[in-house]
């Protein structure tokens, strides 16, 4: 009975981090909101870095609640996205070098979004997680929190559904 | 829109930068009831295989017509603020169109303004999206 070796560390978090990377760089919104991801493992979190631009309320000064909203909508699709290629992705199913060529899997689409703003977001960076609690074959539910200072602390939270990307073989 | 009303519309929009960084333009404003246009950008694609807008500026874009809706009513002068949205998201925005959205105020208390607002892009008949919010209302 031989058991198989491990990967080499840097192998594993090359390919998870090349694979993140072409799916959050494949859409120019998250980009132009200056939103990052952060891995720890598989557990992501998205960081939104606090820009002039992203003001709603210039008196305040808070962040536009749109912003807050795209900012949890993009945190929960990436979150569900991945999870929804992780598998694939670490048995070698999924072709990284594909990926970053620009081969990417089709998103999930948001089906609706409800957002609830519980604090004004400040002039300063946020962080966001989601959670999935439901994935089905073809629809999943999911919740994600923003924060600023202090995580138990959100500044707004939202639910939201979204219809899955059919598998490959049986796409249009 | 009234020439002075829509100086006021400008200035709303030239006053917020998140507004003005998706390019909205105010073109309808009465009591309780907005439109505001946002026009294509490929900055703001969301599925780059498709070139469509992603939701989040769609959202952003009904949050700031259900926000002018509210400060256009009589009733709060002093601003507001975003209690909760949802928006049904019905149809892909087709690329290279603009997508306008109208929002309204069905219904406002003291203290809550209750809102419906719909995005379209050019064609008309079918929206691209729906949203129901409550505002907060702030007299003076």
């Amino acid at each position: 009975m031989s058991r198989k070796t491990p990967e080499p560390v840097q192998v594993v978090k090359q390919r998870r981090d090349a694979a993140l990377a072409a799916l959050v760089g494949g859409v120019p919104y998250i980009s132009f909101l200056g939103i990052a991801f952060d891995r720890r493992g598989d557990e992501l979190t998205a960081v939104l870095s606090f820009d002039e631009m992203l003001i709603g309320n210039p008196i305040l000064p808070a962040i536009h609640g749109g912003v807050t909203s795209a900012f949890l909508e993009v945190t929960a699709l990436i979150s569900l996205s991945w999870a929804h290629i992780w598998s694939d992705l670490e048995s070698g199913v999924l072709d990284v070098e594909g990926l970053t060529a620009g081969k990417l899997p089709r998103l999930p689409k948001t089906i609706d979004f409800t957002v609830d703003y519980l604090r004004s977001g400040l002039p300063r960076d946020a962080y966001a997680r989601a959670t999935i609690t439901r994935a089905g074959r073809r629809y999943a539910s999911v919740q994600a929190e923003a924060w600023q200072d202090n995580r138990a602390r959100p500044f707004a939270q939202a639910t939201a559904h979204f219809l899955m990307p059919r598998p490959v073989s049986g796409d249009d | 829109m009234s020439a002075d009303k829509a100086r006021i519309a400008r200035q709303f929009i030239q006053s917020i930068p998140h507004a003005r960084a998706l390019g909205m333009q105010i073109t309808a404003l009465d009591d309780g009831m907005a439109e505001i246009t946002m026009p294509y950008d490929t900055r703001l694609i969301g599925d780059p295989e498709t070139g469509v807008i992603h939701g989040g500026a769609v959202s952003a874009l009904m949050d700031t017509c259900g926000g002018a809706a509210v400060m256009s009513h009589p009733a709060a002068p002093a601003g507001t603020a975003t209690i909760d949205l949802r928006i049904d998201y019905m149809r892909a925005a087709t690329p290279g169109q603009s997508i306008t959205a109208r929002a309204e105020i069905y219904h406002i208390t003291r203290n809550v303004a209750f809102v419906r607002a719909t995005a379209r892009d050019e064609d008309a008949e079918l929206p691209v999206a729906t949203a129901t919010g409550a505002f907060t209302v702030e007299g003076s």
